[in-house]
């Protein structure tokens, strides 16, 4: 079995290092796996954040050779394995220890956004009647995992700090399984240009590119709710009607 | 002094799966406050990762079902050691559950008239699965997540209970730390639910995340709560077993659902070489007619790949065993045949099965729409766990209510799968509903701080001792516990394989009192590992002790020296609780009588 090197960084918030673990790989071996034997192995104490090891909590996100993935589903084979590998926290959040980073911003934004508010029932039962179709238009967003990944990329968070005013890729998505949820009558649209800042994101689709879940989260999501957006509040036609009406 | 915080609700749930969640919801719509700890961050816990959906009888696709033949299905599932009141309960309770979980705003596949859509599961007599592709279990537990956090219910992320408090009989409140900074909590609770889920981690093959440490079930033992039927842990027939950093991770049965078929390497469907006599009437005695019942014919009868997952895991194992595995030491799965049948076979499977394809695409590098899959049983799912009164989940520590994995009674011998999602919804709602009853009408209580001062010096010990040069890591012990469960108190038992186990347990536990972790309290992996200990071996006591009283075959609880089943044994439970020497106590007890109308039920559907 071959021995690969892995470089991790290890710290908190007061800053650190990176720090070389050289670790058997064999077949098949994912990063978290190598991670998991540096931890029992070499270095106790390592913090990790994981949870099912299959891609489905969304727990394990980090940087790897500077891409943000998901340690679990990513192969080291698939990784060159003659130079050292890094691995490093998502470095768009606050670290808190070595690879676990402070995601709570993201909890605090969940919740400013309108919750799910449906329309009367169709069927006596209480139920209603959707059709495949109308499940099948938004499995793509509900698919999310909330790794993170998207908003560890997004430059508006990454690079300028919009965090106040910029919900980031995730929240979008979120934003649209509720809006174009077929039951859902709630309106989003005003709180999506103002307080979410939609306006912020000029679609390098940098969040697409990181999704483990292989949402299209700009073309699919993101740009939809940009045209509606558009639609309501900058329609030539619909602005000079609101002006006669004083709608 | 310990420094802790402290938090005051009057429910506190512990654990925010899908059953948590369910409770603290219910608990805060009776007007209480609630807060509820996680171990990990919200919405990860192990609903993540269920696939194939939830049972309820709704009949939206075959009107002959109904919540007698739920009920009978789960009892028979279960070899009739099931609370058959707990069954009734479920049953009936079921598709209100599901209904409601819509009108929160989870999106299931339709039928052709816009109603819930529900698949086929094994031991389900009829289509009875809600579900939304292979990812049910992220639907539902994102739904309750994003329902939740508007209801008021106060979120502890990260933070894991080490001990509950009690006053007298009764439970008061618990103390844990959170992971970030490693500082203690101390909370106070007026009543207490248990949501923790299972013990997986015991076994070194399982699907269960690190999260799975019997916490639970341990937390109640210690505070006097009595475990029931622990010899029945379900080691689902299906998880991956390439490569070995896979091993174990779920394959859900929705792929048997949907058509998928097990072989062996001489390319024999061996499944239909043993059908048990209690399925016989159920089962399809030809490859055409199992294939007719999984796309829907009504008057075929289900392959016998889909019996239920103790019976299916030991066909498994005896193939392997016999010489007739799979390459990498399973067997073959295969739903990429069904394109001789269906024409858009390659769109339908990665349809039906999304997650399964990108599994094992990312993880094995293999296209099941196109090659088989190999499959070995994992460690899935624990029926025993905390005994519960029927009605109100709560145990027999007053204000410990429970619901959920680490509850018991509604599985019996052997869960069915689907079951699980419904009863953490069905039980999780009673659990809330009487915990904040029971909160309404408690009294005022005081914390013995002397006691949390104690425990507090415990939960350090690990990073004390890191001074002492012969001080073990706490891995080393995980890894030959869950070695030493796995071979000695797997899928096939035998008295002196159990005995053995037992001693090497206790030799663990002396052991344990003495692991050294390095570093401080932030995040540190080794010290929460360390902290788990003490319940992972617990519940393997529980679990081999149990195995050892029961002796006989029945449902998961299989012994080589007992293959078959026996009349005494099937009339009573095992149930284990803590004496005050700490040692570990086992009564037998009679299962909870059927009614007479259970016993028409059960006889009609016969």
């Amino acid at each position: 079995m071959p021995t690969v090197t892995f470089r991790v960084w290890r710290g908190d918030s007061e800053g650190g290092d990176y720090q070389d673990y050289p670790t058997e790989v064999s077949e098949g071996m994912v990063v978290l796996d190598a991670i998991h034997d540096i931890q029992a192995q070499q270095a106790n104490d390592l913090a990790v954040r994981w949870n099912c090891k299959a891609g489905k909590c969304g727990s394990c996100s980090a940087e790897i050779n500077g891409q943000p993935k998901l340690m679990c589903m990513t192969r080291i084979s698939d990784l060159p394995i003659d130079e050292p590998i890094t691995v490093e926290p998502m470095r768009a959040f606050p670290s808190l220890r070595d690879l676990v980073t402070d995601v709570s911003w993201n909890y605090e934004v969940k919740k400013k956004i309108k919750k799910f508010k449906p329309r009367d029932p169709d069927f006596e039962d209480g139920t209603w009647n959707i059709q495949q179709e109308d499940v099948d238009r938004v499995q793509e967003f509900r698919k999310c995992i909330e790794c993170y990944l998207c908003q560890d990329v997004c430059h508006v968070l990454r690079e300028h700090q919009k965090h106040d005013e910029f919900i980031g890729p995730r929240f979008l998505v979120y934003a649209a399984s509720l809006e174009m949820h077929p039951l859902d009558v709630e309106d989003r649209l005003e709180d999506l240009k103002k307080a979410n800042g939609i306006g912020y994101c000029n679609i390098t689709k940098c969040c697409t590119k990181v999704c483990p879940e292989h949402i299209t989260i700009t073309d699919n999501a993101i740009i939809p709710l940009k045209e509606r957006v558009v639609d309501r509040y900058y329609d030539p036609i619909k602005k000079l009607l609101r002006v006669i009406t004083g709608g | 002094m310990a420094d802790y915080r402290t938090h005051e609700y009057d429910v506190l749930v512990i654990g925010a799966g899908g059953a948590g969640l369910r409770a603290a919801i219910e608990a805060s719509a009776q007007g209480v406050s609630v807060g509820i700890v996680c171990k990990s961050l919200l919405g990860k816990a192990h609903t993540v990762m269920a696939e194939g959906g939830i049972a309820a009888a709704m009949a939206n696709v075959d009107e002959r079902d109904g919540w007698r033949v739920h009920f009978s299905d789960t009892m028979r599932g279960g070899q009739y050691l099931n609370n058959s009141h707990m069954a009734q309960i479920h049953a009936k309770e079921a598709p209100e559950r599901v209904r409601e979980l819509e009108g929160w705003g989870a999106l299931f596949d339709r039928t052709q008239e816009g109603r819930i859509l529900q698949r086929n599961f094994g031991g389900h007599r009829y289509p009875r699965l809600a579900h939304v592709g292979d990812r049910t279990g992220l639907e539902m537990i994102r739904t309750l997540q994003d329902h939740g956090i508007h209801q008021g219910v106060q979120v502890h992320m990260e933070c894991t209970v080490v001990r509950l408090l009690k006053e007298g009989d009764r439970v008061i409140g618990a103390f844990g730390y959170e992971r970030e900074k490693g500082r203690f909590l101390l909370f106070k609770a007026k009543a207490v639910v248990l949501a923790t889920g299972g013990i997986g981690r015991a076994y070194k093959i399982t699907s269960n995340s690190w999260e799975y440490t019997g916490d639970g079930h341990t937390l109640a033992y210690d505070a006097g709560a009595e475990l029931i039927d622990m010899e029945f842990v379900q080691f689902h027939p299906t998880g991956m077993v390439w490569p070995p950093s896979v091993r174990g991770i779920l394959v859900t049965e929705g792929v048997r659902g949907e058509g998928g078929i097990l072989y062996n390497s001489e390319n024999k469907r061996f499944m239909f070489d043993d059908i048990p006599d209690l399925y016989k009437d159920q089962t399809a005695d030809n490859e055409d007619e199992g294939w007719r019942y999984t796309q829907g014919d009504r008057d075929a009868r289900r392959p016998p790949e889909l019996l239920t997952r103790d019976h299916v895991a030991r066909c498994i194992v005896r193939e392997i065993k016999e010489g007739r595995g799979s390459e990498h030491g399973g067997v073959y799965l295969d739903i990429a045949w069904i394109k001789e049948r269906l024409p858009n076979a390659e769109e339908h499977i990665k349809k039906k099965l999304p997650s399964m394809y990108h599994q094992f695409k990312e993880l094995a590098g293999i296209e099941i729409t196109k090659e088989p899959m190999e499959v070995g049983p994992t460690t899935h799912y624990v029926m025993g766990g905390i005994r519960v009164d029927a009605e109100t989940q709560m145990s027999n520590v007053p204000g410990l209510f429970a619901a959920g994995e680490c509850g018991a009674g509604l599985h019996g011998a052997n869960r069915l799968g689907g079951n699980s999602l419904s009863d953490l919804l069905v039980f999780g709602k009673r659990a809330g509903e009487h915990a904040a009853r029971f909160a309404k009408d408690a009294k005022a209580s005081a914390v013995n701080e002397a006691e949390v001062e104690n425990i507090a010096i415990e939960c350090l010990a690990p990073l004390e001792n890191s001074e002492e040069p012969n001080g073990e890591g706490p891995f080393q012990i995980q890894y030959e516990l869950q070695d030493l469960m796995q071979d000695l108190v797997g899928i096939v038992r035998t008295k002196k394989e159990i005995e053995e186990a037992l001693e090497r347990i206790q030799e663990l536990k002396k052991r344990s009192k003495t692991v050294s972790v390095p570093g401080n309290r932030e995040y540190n992996g080794g010290w929460h590992t360390a902290l788990d200990l003490h319940n992972l071996l617990t519940v393997s006591e529980a679990i081999a002790r149990a195995a050892l009283a029961r002796e006989e075959s029945r449902g998961a609880h299989f012994r080589e020296d007992f293959p078959a089943k026996s009349d005494d044994e099937a009339k009573t439970n095992v149930v284990l609780n803590k004496e005050s020497d700490g040692d570990m106590a086992l009564v037998r007890q009679p299962v909870v009588e059927l009614t007479s109308e259970m016993s028409e039920i059960i006889k009609e559907m016969k």
